[in-house]
């Protein structure tokens, strides 16, 4: 399968190359809002909605903006605070327009502004080259890994709470080495030959 | 102790950003496969958290506070598009060893959390050791837990061969993504162990909402916001009341004296 076909893109973002597992993005809310699975799937929603609406928007501004003027060094800068606003707005929108919805994702939206993996996303989308529509694939599928990596981790230690843990691993250490384990299940999607 | 030491040792082993406070794990797990590459890390962040806070420091006076998080980010995302530069022009290998990372300071909790917590209210060079503190504490982190998976991982310390085979032979694992949660897990254990035997402090806990819960608890989680508001009403109640009390308490020992002047008044 050629590199640029977005279906290579979406598995390779969601499974192989997984942002959480193996390129550490969005560790802080990985770690931090697993603690039940329904949260950890509200969030996982959210961050597809934001991470697939910036990558696009990054997408356009790098093409139509920043590359004709010649502005490309620039990009950390313009990235952060579009994906801030973009975030602000998505929120409000959201407000207006479903109420409902805005009950179960509402207090994640503005925690995902400072969620490395958005700006990450959009950053490795520049530095891959990829043209609009790979973009917003590839935004899409990257969140999706996030939400199956923070679902699973939320199921595990659902499970965890009821087990008796060494006093000395109890909180953040027994999560890091269940992500540890999860980590290395996951390297087993290196060895899929797409 | 000098106030300035003081910072530095409070970022350095009281607050260490990321075995005590659990801040900035995203860089603390993706770029610690070397040591050399962790104190490229914590050089770089170390650099942009000093002069971070000396200017958000210098500049807490003229920033409204509605949008001071959007001019913090600002402010943070310059001097990070500054150490980007440098770095691609004088140290292009280590550049491409820490890859997307550099850019991706601007979003590390230390810097906003700094600011938020220290330099928006703090004088600048104050605030500047603060972040020399922090930025020693991040680097020195890094260094340890790069060292320990290089050596686990490759058999080296800074590049240099320490074993090949004997006593044991190099575990790969440990340089690849799974080791990084591993050895920082194993890390936090060992001080939660020591916390436990010598009875002091808190366990590391890392933050119930992650960096953000950390750093921007009033300002983005509404929950914790109006706890917070509640106790800040609370507090005020409680010193109105004491305040009223003390008026009420002065106020009778003035009538008290009055009436005993008066009396004595009539008595003459």
């Amino acid at each position: 399968m050629s590199q640029g076909s977005l279906l290579f893109i979406i598995i390779s973002t969601a499974l192989i190359d997984n942002v959480v597992l193996s390129q550490f993005l969005g560790i802080c809310s990985f770690l931090g809002v697993s603690k039940s699975l329904k949260n950890s799937v509200s969030l996982g929603a959210a961050v597809i909605l934001v991470i697939s609406v910036s990558s696009a928007v990054a997408n356009l501004l790098y093409t139509f903006i920043l590359k004709p003027l010649d502005l490309t060094y620039l990009d950390t800068i313009v990235f952060i605070l579009v994906i801030a606003a973009l975030v602000q707005m998505v929120e409000m929108f959201i407000k207006k327009s479903s109420p409902a919805l805005y009950k179960a994702l509402g207090i994640y939206l503005p925690l995902i502004t400072t969620n490395c993996a958005v700006l990450g996303v959009a950053l490795t989308n520049v530095q891959n080259e990829y043209n609009f529509i790979q973009s917003v694939v590839a935004g899409f599928g990257t969140a999706v890994g996030y939400t199956i990596s923070i679902s699973l981790l939320a199921s595990i230690r659902e499970r965890i709470d009821e087990k008796a843990v060494p006093k000395a691993f109890q909180g953040a250490p027994i999560v890091l080495m269940t992500a540890a384990l999860m980590s290395i299940a996951f390297t087993g999607f290196s060895g899929l030959s797409l | 102790m000098n106030k300035y030491v003081e910072r530095i040792y409070n970022g350095l082993w009281k607050e260490n950003p990321t075995i005590v406070l659990m801040l900035g794990m995203c860089p603390t797990l993706a770029v610690t496969t070397s040591a050399i590459n962790g104190v490229g890390m914590g050089v770089s962040t170390l650099f942009v958290l000093v002069l971070s806070n000396l200017i958000i420091s210098l500049c807490r006076k003229i920033i409204p506070d509605e949008v001071r998080l959007p001019a913090y980010i600002v402010i943070a995302a310059s001097l990070v598009t500054v150490v980007d530069l440098i770095m691609q022009a004088y140290t292009p290998s280590l550049y491409d060893a820490l890859g997307i990372y550099i850019p991706l300071i601007v979003v590390n909790c230390i810097i906003l959390g700094r600011a938020e917590a220290y330099a928006g209210k703090n004088e600048p060079l104050l605030s500047a050791a603060d972040g020399l503190g922090m930025g020693l504490g991040f680097t020195v982190a890094l260094i340890i837990i790069g060292s320990i998976r290089e050596l686990i991982g490759a058999g080296t310390i800074f590049n240099h061969t320490v074993f090949v085979s004997r006593p044991f032979p190099p575990i790969a694992i440990f340089v690849k993504s799974p080791g990084a949660f591993l050895i920082i897990g194993f890390l936090i254990a060992i001080i939660n162990a020591l916390k436990i035997k010598n009875r002091s402090g808190e366990l590391v806990n890392g933050c119930d909402e992650g960096c953000m819960g950390c750093s921007f608890a009033q300002f983005q989680n509404p929950q914790a916001a109006a706890a917070k508001s509640t106790a800040a009403v609370k507090n005020a109640t409680a010193a109105v009341k004491a305040a009223t009390e003390q008026a009420r308490t002065d106020a009778k020992k003035k009538d008290g004296n009055v009436s005993a002047s008066s009396g004595k008044g009539e008595n003459k």
